[in-house]
């Protein structure tokens, strides 16, 4: 029995612009996202799931935050570091963000460098994001020690002000410093699948068949931007509102 | 978005010279300066909302200034660290365009939220609740 040939079905097929060529795309047969790689498809629309938890999420803590009749605590001083004497509002917040930036910046460029297939840099840059990434939850787990333990806040109260403001800080925060775990995670993993040269010997990984290729550390990329910019959400409506 | 799509075909002319001979290698391969560029932009957006809140602006600036650095901060994410602007519209459709939905969720809830504030401060006549915080006045101040 011969086996049927291989034909280049992954080659991007021409396309008219525009909106006809999305009506060409999702209209034609078999795929619709034609020269996206699986993987990275795949992520998108897990981020586009993740989009809309994230956004029931502050949405709800925006209907909170405008119904409730005591006054809010102000994020600006509960979470203000002294330094020397002085306070300064978000501080602590401020170099958090400035982090998770700075490791989305460290993520692209191991994208880059994981496509020109310079195992050891790739390798590097990916370790460094893990850095970053756990140096946030380190953050974290000292801003949520401070407001526990030193100001008293809880789900369900706090001396400051509407009870509702540790219930959407809890949430909101916990779940995306839990992302963060997650991709810290997954960074070491795909970090040492990299030096090891797994993706060159096209190994494949421990939940797939599939053959390793540098593509996966794109698609660990929009997970950790993805993150990244959930942040930007949280910082601006959370943190400054 | 006609824009992007005219940037597409001279970008992926370059990954495909820079990838070599392995056709599948055509990925998403760009030159490193746009990445710095946007990162130093993404610093300078961050530190503006910053200061936004170190300088105690207040109401409609302080809002409009808190949304317009969110949104462009999460527009250059999505554009070029998350590959967006080169991306065939037939995804880039797929995943931007159902978000947004969530201006509807947020919209109801907004109004949802203004009425339960109202009855609160109606039927519970809430010490608290003074009459700056009347239905209508849902602005960013009344909450500070």
């Amino acid at each position: 029995m011969a086996q049927p040939a291989l034909t280049g079905t992954g080659e991007a097929l021409p396309r008219p612009d525009g909106l006809e060529g999305i009506v060409a795309d999702w209209s034609s047969d078999q795929r619709a996202f034609k020269n996206v790689p699986w993987g990275k498809a795949m992520m998108w629309i897990f981020l586009l799931s993740d989009t809309f938890i994230f956004s029931s999420f502050l949405i709800s803590y925006m209907t909170v935050r405008i119904s409730t009749t005591v006054p809010w605590p102000n994020p600006s001083e509960v979470f203000g570091l002294t330094i020397g004497g002085t306070e300064v509002p978000l501080l602590l917040i401020a170099i958090m963000t400035f982090i998770l930036i700075s490791s989305s910046g460290t993520m692209v460029l191991a994208v880059n460098y994981g496509y020109r297939k310079d195992r050891v840099k790739t390798f590097i840059f990916l370790l460094l994001t893990a850095a970053l990434g756990a140096t946030f939850v380190g953050m974290q787990a000292f801003e949520w020690t401070k407001l526990i333990v030193h100001e008293g806040i809880r789900p369900w109260g706090n001396p400051m002000g509407a009870a509702q403001f540790g219930a959407s800080f809890f949430m909101i925060t916990g779940f995306h410093g839990t992302h963060v775990t997650f991709g810290v995670i997954f960074l070491i993993i795909i970090a040492i699948k990299v030096l090891r040269g797994d993706l060159d010997k096209q190994r494949p990984g421990f939940m797939t068949g599939r053959k390793g290729n540098y593509e996966i550390v794109e698609t660990m990329g929009l997970y950790w931007h993805f993150v990244d910019l959930v942040w930007v959400f949280i910082f601006a409506v959370f943190y400054l509102w | 978005m006609a824009h992007a799509e005219g940037q597409h075909h001279p970008a992926a002319g370059q990954g495909h010279a820079a990838a070599g001979a392995q056709h599948h290698e055509v990925g998403q391969q760009h030159p490193l300066g746009i990445y710095f560029k946007i990162w130093g932009l993404l610093f300078v957006l961050s530190t503006a909302s910053y200061l936004v809140d170190y300088f105690h602006f207040q109401g409609y600036l302080r809002w409009a200034l808190i949304l317009v650095f969110m949104l462009l901060k999460a527009g250059l994410i999505v554009a070029v660290f998350m590959h967006m602007l080169w991306e065939r519209l037939a995804i880039v459709y797929a995943i931007l365009v159902p978000p947004l939905l969530l201006l509807v969720l947020l919209g109801i809830g907004a109004m949802e939220a203004d009425y339960t504030f109202f009855t609160r401060g109606e039927f519970f006549g809430s010490q608290t609740a003074a009459p700056t915080h009347g239905p209508g006045a849902t602005g960013p101040v009344q909450h500070r």
